[in-house]
């Protein structure tokens, strides 16, 4: 599976094959001409980056990832260019619909807030939200619209990106589990389980909720959990939901795809196991989240769903992810523990991480996502 | 001690033997199945209001089909039966159930499972096989058995195993027109599995039977046969093959009944975490058990089809065998030597499913020659050429892979008619081994299921 001639160095190793880890091999090779390698446990993209609902969401968001969002943003809207296909990105607009007044003062803070961070959202009332979108519940009192948001295909694009990285001359190693990683006096010393070895002078940790793990190796360790958010299909169904909905409190999401399957998660999130990874969603839980979609869309009851999944994902304990250097290892960077919102982010980290071990800066402003936030738990 | 807790899924052969015997031990199992009665797919039962005679709905094995309806409904009041009910889900310690027809789910919670979940028919693809009119063996033969329908007045039957000339003279004999019986198994082949055949006489003699008896109502029939096309636009109207010798036919129809022999209902057994191994011959990946049916998850029995292809009579001893191993690790083992007589049994099975794929082997050499635009997925429309594709393009060698990035696999039967033919495709593309494109994953729901406010089961 590799494509490239370095004999074993590299100038930068990417761990994790996921979105974050795919989109940036593509961004060093492509804007800054690195040479990258990059080793996944299993097919790149067939992680969280792959089996997520597809939401390419901003609003909602802790704003200060802002900037990082629209960065990502704009590169969603390039996809063909880049990649030479789209992945199914639609800008449909993304709806939060709220059931209460409690629900409305949230939207109505965010509208505000939202717009110094250069994100403009339209509140909407109950006649006209009747008029444009009529199989809604009814006991929708508001909804926020941002309409340039939508939604993708997650099985794509992650996929995409790794693929257009190889093209540029990215070495891609599937199926190759990393088991040791080694600081050396440059750079450092990959060991993958299957016995390959490489050397790098930079490491990008984008291992997921693993991550946390290679942190920790390093002596500096983050508060994260692994995680399996519940999502579901139905049949293909007549188009009819345009926007990607979401609720405030009530946390359910729906989608349409252009072929005509709604696409739900939302609820609890379920236990995974990530040893192997392995996710299985709870029935329980799908149960609870049906009555929920149903609230949402009423039009939906009685419509087959015939397939259900999740995937491990990595929440921190502030709910927000790593990214930037390390705090104790020279060339070694973050940026995993994207707790649920990290695909709409992924191609702009991957800009964002390219940019910041190339150039050592960033133009968008990441230092919220610091690992030294956590700087209390390190080992004394 | 309180009693242990037995969930059998399935009320075929299997199902009711392994119910008989919990009974027999003073247990009273949970039976659940998704069809409205017991009797499961070869003794499928008439709906309510039929009453054709069990001669006239199940031939020579009308004996054995009321000897298991009888034995199920003796059970009647020491049983929890829960027909019309599907298991689409299973976690364990419990299995996640739905009504038939829609309603409230629930939750059986189980000490001792045992799945007896049966087989469906084995798909490959040919152009036209998603035209109107064409069924495959098993939907014919169940349309004759449960509504005494027809799937049209001049059929055309394809394909190869046991059900071929069984359906073609129970169609012929129920007075439809059998256009043409298509044998894609070369007489040569079958002469050579002859001695392995012999070890069941019976079921060979049966055989030999249904081809005599066409034969002498004039159908015609040619073996080694390979499908090109059904035709026709609204439904179909004709099947073209080639014959051995390599001569294009075409033969006028109305209907097709076309299969290759059944594949295991394995998806529950995936589930619920067992694990799996692949059987060269017929490309399936199947639970693994040990010889009574321990599966490698402690606690869960397969027994049946479900397990491995050896039809209804030695799904009848895996049954109850699969009770007998249960009864043991619950600590009340049964006594005298019925279990060393059934283990005995069903090494014959063992040989019996042997020659059975030696006489009908699976075609699987007609997917190399398919053009792309055949349909391959029909649930998500996804051509021969889309998979194809999918490993040239895309790199997707493995059936799961493949199927996030062109969906094969992914619609409503989740892969069920698709699958085994997919892995062949992407293997073959990518010049490997079958084996190498592994097998579709369960998820669940195994079935689909409607979107409805349900209270969570507790
Ligand atoms: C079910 C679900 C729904 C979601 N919905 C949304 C949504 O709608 N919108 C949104 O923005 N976000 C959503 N998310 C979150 C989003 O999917 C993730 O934040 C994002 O994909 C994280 O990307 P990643 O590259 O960090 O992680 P991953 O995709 O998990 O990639 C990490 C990769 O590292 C690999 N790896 C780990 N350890 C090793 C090792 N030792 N050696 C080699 N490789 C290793 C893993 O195999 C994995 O492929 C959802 C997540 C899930 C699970
Ligand atoms: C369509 C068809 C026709 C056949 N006709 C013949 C024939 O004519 N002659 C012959 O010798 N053999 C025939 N066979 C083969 C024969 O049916 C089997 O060898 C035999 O029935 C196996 O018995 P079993 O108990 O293992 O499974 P089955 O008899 O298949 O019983 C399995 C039962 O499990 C139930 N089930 C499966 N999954 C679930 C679930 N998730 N939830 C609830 N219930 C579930 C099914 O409804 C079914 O009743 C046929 C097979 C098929 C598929």
């Amino acid at each position: 599976m590799s494509g490239g001639t370095h004999a074993g160095r590299y100038d930068v190793i990417i761990v994790g094959g996921g979105i974050m880890g795919a989109a940036t091999a593509f961004h060093l090779r492509t804007l800054y001409g690195k040479s990258v390698v990059l080793l996944e446990r299993g097919m790149v993209g067939a992680g969280a980056s792959g089996v997520n609902f597809g939401n390419v969401r901003r609003q909602g968001r802790f704003l200060p990832q802002m900037p990082l969002s629209h960065r990502a943003r704009e590169i969603w809207g390039r996809l063909p260019e880049l990649l030479g296909e789209d992945c199914e990105f639609l800008a449909t607009g993304g709806l939060r619909v709220a059931y209460s007044q409690a629900d409305m003062a949230v939207l109505e803070k965010h509208v505000n807030e939202a717009r110094d961070w250069d994100l403009h959202l339209d509140l909407l009332g109950q006649n006209a939200i009747r008029s444009r979108w009529p199989w809604l519940g009814p006991d929708v009192v508001g909804a926020l619209m941002s309409p340039d948001d939508g939604h993708a295909n997650p099985r794509l694009v992650a996929p995409a990106f790794g693929r257009a990285a190889k093209r540029a001359g990215v070495v891609v190693h599937e199926q190759c589990e990393v088991a040791d990683i080694a600081r050396e006096a440059t750079g450092f010393r990959v060991t993958a389980k299957t016995g390959l070895e490489v050397r790098g002078e930079v490491l990008l940790n984008s291992a997921g909720y693993w991550g946390g793990r290679i942190a920790a190796d390093f002596g500096e360790p983050v508060p994260i959990v692994p995680r399996g958010p519940q999502m579901a299909v139905t049949e293909p169904l007549p188009y009819f939901m345009e926007p990607v909905l979401g609720g405030v409190s009530s946390n359910i999401y729906l989608r349409q795809v252009k072929r005509g399957n709604v696409v739900f998660g939302g609820g609890l999130r379920g236990p995974v196991e990530t040893d192997p990874p392995r996710g299985r969603p709870v029935p329980e839980l799908s149960i609870a989240q049906w009555g929920r979609v149903v609230r949402f869309v009423p039009a939906l009851a009685g419509v087959q769903v015939i397939r259900s999944w999740t995937g491990v994902e990595g929440y921190m304990d502030d709910d927000i992810p790593v990214m930037g250097e390390s705090g104790t290892t020279p060339g070694l960077f973050h940026a995993f523990g994207f707790c649920g919102h990290g695909f709409q982010l992924g191609p702009g980290v991957g800009a964002v991480m390219a940019e910041l071990i190339a150039t050592g800066r960033t133009v968008t402003p990441i230092d919220p996502f610091h690992i030294r936030r956590f700087e209390s738990l390190k080992p004394a | 001690m309180a009693d242990p807790r037995i969930v059998i899924v399935g009320a075929g052969p299997a199902g009711t033997r392994a119910a008989e015997a919990f009974v027999r031990h003073g247990l009273r199992p949970v039976v659940i199945d998704e069809a409205q009665r017991s009797g499961g797919q070869i003794y499928r039962r008439q709906p309510p209001g039929f009453s054709r005679p069990a001669k006239a709905v199940y031939g020579f094995e009308a004996g054995r089909a009321e000897g298991v309806h009888g034995a199920f409904d003796a059970l009647a009041g020491s049983i929890d039966h829960r027909p019309e009910t599907l298991v689409w889900n299973i976690q364990a310690g419990a299995v996640h159930t739905a009504p038939a027809g829609g309603g409230a789910v629930g939750r059986v919670e189980y000490d001792a499972l045992i799945l007896a979940t049966g087989a469906c028919d084995r798909v490959i693809p040919f152009p036209g096989w998603t035209t109107a009119g064409v069924y495959t063996l098993g939907a014919a033969q169940i349309a004759l058995k449960y509504q005494a329908c027809a799937i049209g007045g001049r059929v055309v039957f394809m394909g190869t195993g046991p059900l071929l000339y069984l359906v073609a003279y129970q169609y012929a004999k129920a007075g439809a027109k059998v256009a043409a019986v298509l044998d894609t198994t070369t007489f040569a082949t079958k002469l050579g599995a002859l001695r392995r055949l012999l070890a069941v006489p019976q079921a060979f003699l049966k055989g030999l039977y249904y081809l005599g008896w066409l034969r002498r109502h004039g159908v015609a029939i040619h073996e080694g046969v390979t499908p090109v096309r059904a035709e026709g636009e609204q439904a179909v109207t004709a099947m073209v093959f080639r014959t051995a010798r390599g001569q294009e036919r075409r033969i006028e129809c109305d209907a097709v009944g076309f299969g290759y022999g059944l594949q295991s209902e394995t998806q529950l057994a995936d589930l619920v975490g067992c694990s799996f191994v692949y059987e060269p011959h017929s490309r399936q990946w199947l639970p693994e058990a040990d010889a009574d049916g321990r599966s490698s998850v402690a606690g869960v029995y397969l027994a049946g089809d479900g397990r491995r292809v050896r039809g209804a009579d030695f799904a009848e001893m895996a049954g109850e065998l699969a009770a007998l191993a249960v009864l043991h690790d619950v600590g009340r083992p049964a006594a005298g030597d019925r279990l060393a007589e059934l283990r005995r049994g069903l090494d014959r099975g063992l040989r019996w499913g042997g020659a059975l794929q030696a006489v009908f082997p699976v075609p699987h050499r007609f997917l190399g020659d398919l053009p792309a635009e055949t349909v391959l997925c029909r649930c998500e429309g996804v051509t021969v050429g889309d998979a194809r594709r999918a490993v040239d393009d895309l790199d997707a060698r493995e059936i799961n892979r493949a199927k996030a990035l062109s969906r094969i696999g992914m619609g409503r039967c989740q892969g069920r008619y698709c699958g085994l033919s997919a892995a062949t495709i992407l293997a073959e593309t990518a010049g490997a081994d079958p084996s190498t494109a592994m097998r579709l994953r369960g998820q669940a729901p195994v079935k689909p299921i409607p979107l409805t406010q349900q209270e969570v089961p507790s």
